[in-house]
């Protein structure tokens, strides 16, 4: 439920951005993108004649077979929702039931320049009112454990994958005159929310590497990778302390090097490591974590994955540079 | 009313904005192609969103505080490369100008020992600040923020109505105004080519960086002054100081001790390096200026005059924008630069001197006339459109005070086309540039255009009934 509205949220951030902001030289915005970000190149062609802004839109907002959409996902929240229907407050339910009534009589005409940005900021505003409910009403149990464990891990993932959406642009000029990428860059940061907060830290340098290193690192940015970490940790923590759950140590261990990681990894290490290989890395760990989760708490049969799972518990680590090894074996 | 935008539009023999332009046939179709009814819509639309987001100024009366937005019209000013061209060359040399002037008259004075401007008009002038006399300031960049108003008369050239070297103020709007078009039609953009104003609070960093106290450059403290909640600019402070990324203070937040500057924090006091103050000079200390100033820092120009703080803009720049100090503009940027004026002034006969006296009081009727220390409007007399009464009430006090004012021929501003009660008519338009200077000059790409909504007005002021255009600066 926590994923599915953050996954909501996080897309209406995409695609509001895109809509306004996301501008080439000529003012163009290149669509196919987001399609692209979400690795929906395949299903997409299925459906559709061409990369229109009409068409990528109404997949993603409005269409209902479209398992990645917003519709899909606020109906799978609404659907678990349901289930979770005796844990959770009224509260909630009634928010999930009216965010949900109110996506599927979405017509096309809201889909049209103009009334799009009211839309997905209304519906950016549903989300988070969700989870401001969720904050105020959820009787602090089991339950709103897990479910901030899975919010957060949707929210680190979902930022991972915005940072992978522009870090061709990003890392492919660093010409920090050209305006049209520093535009690219702005919008990455607005649709992360992360904007001001970028620019009381760093007023007057807005490079990619201290963007990526903004968004991957930041310890108070509600939406930084570590961040979230931090608080998937902290759940699992009190998960197991207060309510005595004996499953998770591997998950707790993973968390714990996954966190030191993110705590100590400079951004130039990454970046001569290559950012696109270590987002890879992080994105392949979250997802072993929320297996993991899946097994030691629900009894989820282990998921076949990659390779390394067979052998290993955790992804390789990326190395920090190609000489990261050496330096390591002379110290 | 037209089925779509622009069919029943005509501009009344005015110079229109719009139509006289060949760059903006693109734009012309696509508001040729929207109808009138969805392009009402999205306009509403954006004006709620503006008054959602805040971006409001606040009109007191009596009895309540109501919260106003500057109205915003969808129809854009659209500029062509070549047209900016001139103007960013004409901004950038007056900016250069007036600081050489500032230079100038706070150092050797040379300009008023070769006779070029009458040394009354500058030492008698109520924005001088003898205390400058001989204080250094890095790069001579006295006026860090400078706002060019800009008009264009009938034959569509531009010329220079004014300058605003104190805490000109209105960039918020521009960028805003923006966004907004961005929101609400996305489409009308699209491959249009359109220059960014994205960078504007990074290149005011740029600048505070460049003025900040030697020792103290790299990374400086910066801050932005305010007056306090009740300023109606006080929406673009807050705007500023987040685009910045700097702190926002009130003087009550700062603090001079041993000629530095703190400003109070959670943890103590911290060391202020800059201060880009929109608070105008005689209220910024009230030891060295007004005492009874209760929104600035005691001891604030000790620690000025120590070379521990900047200030952006400097002080004593309220000088060089006089409305009496203008009419001397084409010569001073002549006598330092050797160059005649890239954007000419609008002609102006200067009250002070008995020939030009003369002439105004002969042709009321046809002018308008000025007081030199106002701004925001106040006080101007428009000759063809005054009353009997109201040419005679301008007579009295021009002959009382003639020095007090200038005159200048009626323009008739160019128009643009603007959504006015359902239909698309011509309203008077000027432009307002913003440029910043520090170790050198930027012009943010275009500027605030204000538009004159009532019809026939000439006066665009937002505290006379005035609303704001984005501006489209084309590649």
């Amino acid at each position: 439920m926590a994923r599915f509205v953050e996954r909501a949220e996080n897309l209406a951030r995409i695609l509001e951005v895109h809509e306004t902001y996301a501008r080439d030289k000529r003012g163009g915005r290149d669509w196919y993108t987001i399609v692209q970000l979400n690795a929906d190149e395949e299903i997409f062609a299925e459906k559709y004649q061409s990369v229109s802004a009409k068409n990528v839109l109404h997949f993603y907002l409005a269409d209902r077979e479209n398992p990645t959409s917003i519709f899909s996902a606020v109906k799978s929240a609404r659907e678990n929702g349901r289930a979770l229907r005796p844990l959770i407050s009224t509260e909630m339910w009634v928010q999930l039931n009216v965010f949900y009534n109110r996506l599927a009589e979405i017509g096309d005409r809201e889909l049209t320049p103009g009334a799009l940005s009211p839309l997905l900021n209304e519906i950016k505003q549903a989300c988070q009112t969700f989870t401001g409910i969720a904050e105020g009403t959820f009787y602090r149990d089991q339950a709103s454990y897990f479910y901030r464990l899975g919010r957060y891990l949707e929210r680190g993932d979902q930022t991972t994958r915005l940072l992978d959406s522009k870090y061709y642009v990003l890392m492919h000029d660093t010409d920090v005159t050209n305006m049209v990428n520093t535009g690219q860059w702005l919008a990455l940061l607005r649709a992360a929310s992360g904007y001001h907060a970028f620019r009381l830290l760093h007023q007057n340098d807005l490079t990619p590497w201290r963007i990526a290193s903004f968004l991957l690192f930041n310890p108070s940015f509600p939406r930084s990778v570590f961040l979230c970490v931090r608080e998937v940790d902290s759940a699992l923590t009190a998960l197991k302390s207060r309510y005595n759950l004996r499953g998770g140590n591997d998950v707790a261990e993973g968390l714990d090097q996954l966190r030191s990681i993110l705590g100590t990894r400079s951004i130039d290490e990454v970046l001569t490591g290559g950012l696109h290989e270590f987002i890879d890395f992080v994105q392949r760990y979250l997802m072993a974590i929320t297996d993991r989760l899946g097994a030691a708490f629900f009894g989820h049969p282990p998921v076949e994955r990659a390779a390394w799972q067979h052998e290993e518990l955790w992804p390789p680590l990326v190395p920090a540079s190609p000489g990261g090894l050496q330096i390591q074996s002379q110290a | 009313m037209g089925e779509f935008v622009l069919d029943s539009y005509d501009p009344n023999g005015f110079y229109c904005e719009m139509l006289r332009c060949p760059a903006t046939g693109e734009i012309r179709d696509r508001l040729g192609r929207m109808p009138m009814g969805e392009f009402k819509r999205r306009a509403a639309g954006a004006e709620e969103a503006l008054y959602r987001l805040g971006i409001t100024f606040t009109v007191y009366t009596d009895s309540q505080a109501i919260d106003r937005i500057l109205p915003f019209d969808a129809i854009p000013r659209i500029l062509p490369a070549t047209e900016w061209d001139q103007i960013e060359r004409g901004v950038k040399q007056r900016v250069t100008a007036i600081n050489l002037l500032l230079d100038d008259l706070y150092h050797d004075q040379k300009i008023l020992k070769d006779k070029l401007v009458p040394a009354e008009l500058i030492l008698g002038n109520a924005n001088w600040r003898p205390q400058m006399r001989g204080v250094k300031i890095p790069h001579k960049a006295y006026v860090n923020i400078c706002g060019t108003d800009i008009i264009r008369d009938e034959k569509g050239v531009f010329r220079v109505l004014e300058d605003n070297a104190r805490t000109p103020s209105g960039v918020s709007y521009v960028i805003e105004n923006r966004h907004m078009m961005l929101r609400s039609f996305p489409d009308l953009v699209d491959e249009i080519g359109l220059r960014s104003v994205e960078d504007y609070g990074m290149r005011l960093v740029g600048a505070m960086h460049d003025i900040a106290p030697p020792e103290r450059a790299g990374d400086p403290a910066i801050v932005l002054l305010s007056p306090g909640t009740y300023n109606s600019a006080y929406f673009e402070h807050v705007f500023l100081a987040r685009e910045m990324g700097v702190p926002l203070v009130e003087g009550r937040d700062l603090v001079v001790e041993d000629e530095r500057v703190w400003m109070r924090t959670t943890g103590g006091l911290a060391r202020v390096d800059v201060i880009y103050r929109r608070i105008n000079d005689d209220f910024l200390d009230p030891q060295a200026f007004r005492p009874d100033s209760m929104l600035g820092v005691p001891g604030l120009m000790r620690a000025y005059f120590a070379g521990n703080v900047a200030l952006a803009n400097a002080i004593g720049t309220g000088v060089a924008d006089d409305k009496a100090v203008y009419a001397y503009m084409p010569r001073i940027i002549r006598y330092y630069l050797d160059e005649d004026a890239i954007i000419d002034n609008v002609e102006t006969n200067i009250c002070r001197e008995p020939s030009a006296l003369r002439y105004t009081l002969d042709h009321l009727d046809e002018l308008v006339v000025k007081p030199v220390g106002e701004a925001g409007g106040y006080g101007i007399t428009i000759g063809p459109r005054a009353s009997r009464a109201e040419i005679e009430e301008c007579r009295t006090k021009l002959l009382a005070d003639p020095a007090n004012y200038i005159s200048q021929p009626c323009i008739s501003l160019s128009v643009s086309p603007t959504l006015i009660d359902g239909a698309v008519e011509p309203r008077h338009v000027d432009l307002r540039p913003f440029a910043i200077t520090g170790k050198d000059t930027w012009v943010l790409p275009g500027g605030l255009t204000r538009v004159a909504l009532r019809r026939g007005s000439l006066v665009v002021n937002s505290s006379q009934g005035g609303g704001s255009k984005d501006t489209w600066v084309l590649e």
